[in-house]
């Protein structure tokens, strides 16, 4: 194939695949795209009310763009290319977005479900997978057309789909996710895209509400709504099972209201310990990695929802669910002590460390405001006016596990 | 489970009523300010899980095509003191039982948006 014959293909697979995107309609405004820049100090926050994700520069400290009409965001997550340049959004509504950070402009969208709740990327980066309330299950794309590659119904008996919940990219081309309403974890191996190959685990314990991996991708770790405890899966065991730890842990008390589902991912591991969320406790529960006994549990503000770990483990921060919700508190892992207590804004929903975690940017939905703090002062460092700001991606998320 | 007709809580809410409390469908009205801030909480706070434009998420949805054949009594009973065995909570602890009365009215009209400056 000559070089005119290649381009003319391309051109026309362009054109093609612009075709294909009637949902492509908004663009970047009047915001003018960068001569040259890298993308390892970009970021996205979502801004949930106005459908609109704004794109910050973690070094200046500001906005550097909005890019608009991603539809209805709320609890809208993303996860970044192998590249670092293109945010894949998975809103509310079910639609798929990508967003280039570079260019500053919305590149292709897709509405592939009726109510979706998030997604991962594959350790290589080629495939999208979206975990859906409505129809129940996974769908993989494309990474980079976003072209429907594998559909993975969660059908857990004859017509019966459920929800999915706790879904992250495992070592290899596999996934990992939880069935709420079957109470399963399944395996979803796509080495073969064409022959994706399912490991169903039965019976993990009731309502799996969230999950997380381990930094090192060996374990999985789902928490339970339904039951005090979490399922843990070693996913380096030639036939991955489950064990239930932290079994009982609030026996004989009364839970408290949770106003808000906590959340697992995002790696709350430091060191050997893994620091989660109790539900129904204003506690933060302290595990061992190693044996997975609890080691402790920490008193904190109100209903953790995250439980975040600095990148180099030194501190954990913590924000609330409501009514709790106007503090951020730190701990510091080596004394297991809470050592500050923040009020940022109000209404905190997230929280996202700067690569190496100099810094802590903090959404405040309340008082439309993000925070950047730094976490060794704990001064604030500077305050940007976005809009109803929830989930703050940065790039760096591009070469975790996990994220 | 999530999605069944059953409001166990119901029993609970006619001990109420017999106990002397106010469960009214029909006088529930609220001061304008505390009107907005109940639009927001719904909107955002029970959003987390119903969706903010509440077409449902971990929780169902609260569109008045979704809940046509629930009752106000039974509505306001769950939203004031939760649903045993589902992620529902009480939210007795934020709202009056005639706030849960009157939020449970505007779900089933199709519930307002929130003004924002």
């Amino acid at each position: 194939m000559n070089g005119m014959t290649m381009n003319a293909m391309n051109r026309r697979s362009l054109l093609a695949a612009f075709a294909a995107i009637p949902l492509l309609q908004s663009g970047c405004a009047s915001w003018s795209a960068p001569a040259m820049e890298g993308s390892g100090d970009l970021g996205v926050v979502v801004e949930r009310a106005r459908g609109t994700l704004a794109i910050i520069n973690t070094s200046r400290r500001e906005l550097v763009a909005e890019v608009t009409g991603l539809g209805d965001l709320s609890h809208a997550s993303v996860v970044f290319s192998r590249d670092a340049r293109f945010a894949y959004v998975f809103g509310r509504d079910g639609a798929l977005s990508k967003v280039d950070v570079l260019q500053r402009k919305l590149v292709a969208r897709i509405m592939q479900a009726g109510n979706s709740i998030g997604g991962a990327i594959s350790a290589d980066g080629t495939l999208v997978a979206a975990q859906n309330y409505t129809p129940g299950g996974v769908k993989v794309f494309d990474a980079q057309t976003l072209e429907l590659v594998a559909d993975l119904p969660a059908e857990y008996a004859p017509g019966k789909l459920s929800r999915v919940i706790g879904l992250v990219d495992l070592p290899g081309r596999r996934f990992a996710y939880c069935l709420f309403d079957a109470n399963e974890i399944w395996i979803a191996d796509l080495s073969d895209v064409r022959k994706p190959k399912l490991t169903r685990l039965q019976n993990i314990g009731k309502s799996p509400y969230d999950a997380l991996v381990t930094p090192n991708g060996r374990h999985y770790i789902a928490g339970l709504f339904g039951e005090d405890g979490l399922a843990l899966v070693d996913l380096w065991e030639p036939e991955p099972r489950v064990r239930r730890i932290l079994d009982g842990y609030g026996r004989g008390q009364e839970p408290l209201p949770v106003y808000k589902m906590p959340h697992l991912r995002g790696w709350a591991v430091a060191g050997r310990y893994a620091y989660l969320p109790a539900i129904g406790r204003h506690e933060v529960l302290v595990v061992d990695t190693q044996s997975w006994q609890e080691v402790g549990r920490i008193a904190v503000a109100g209903q953790p929802v995250f439980v975040i770990a600095r990148p180099d483990g030194r501190q954990i921060w913590v924000n609330f669910a409501v009514p709790d919700y106007d503090s951020v508190q730190v701990i510091d892992t080596p004394t297991q002590k809470v050592v500050a207590t923040l009020t940022p804004g109000k209404a905190v929903l997230h929280m996202e460390f700067t690569p190496r975690g100099e810094a802590v940017w903090i959404s405040s939905r309340d008082d439309n405001r993000v925070s950047v703090i730094d976490t060794a002062s704990l001064q604030t460092l500077a305050q940007l006016q976005i809009d109803a700001p929830s989930g703050i991606f940065f790039t760096s998320r591009a070469a975790r596990l996990g994220f | 489970m999530l999605s069944d007709n059953t409001f166990p809580i119901k029993a609970g809410l006619w001990l109420c009523l017999a106990a002397g409390l106010v469960v009214t469908p029909v006088a529930a009205q609220q001061a304008p300010t505390r009107e907005q801030t109940l639009i927001r909480m719904v909107r955002q706070d029970c959003g987390s899980c119903h969706g903010m434009h509440l077409t449902g998420g971990l929780g169902p949805a609260l569109t008045p095509a979704a809940l046509a054949d629930k009752p106000v009594e039974s509505l306001a009973a769950t939203i004031y003191g939760g649903r045993t065995g589902t992620p529902m909570p009480p939210w007795k602890a934020m709202l009056s039982e005639a706030e849960a009365t009157w939020i449970a009215q505007k779900l089933l009209a199709g519930f307002p948006q929130e003004v924002r400056k």
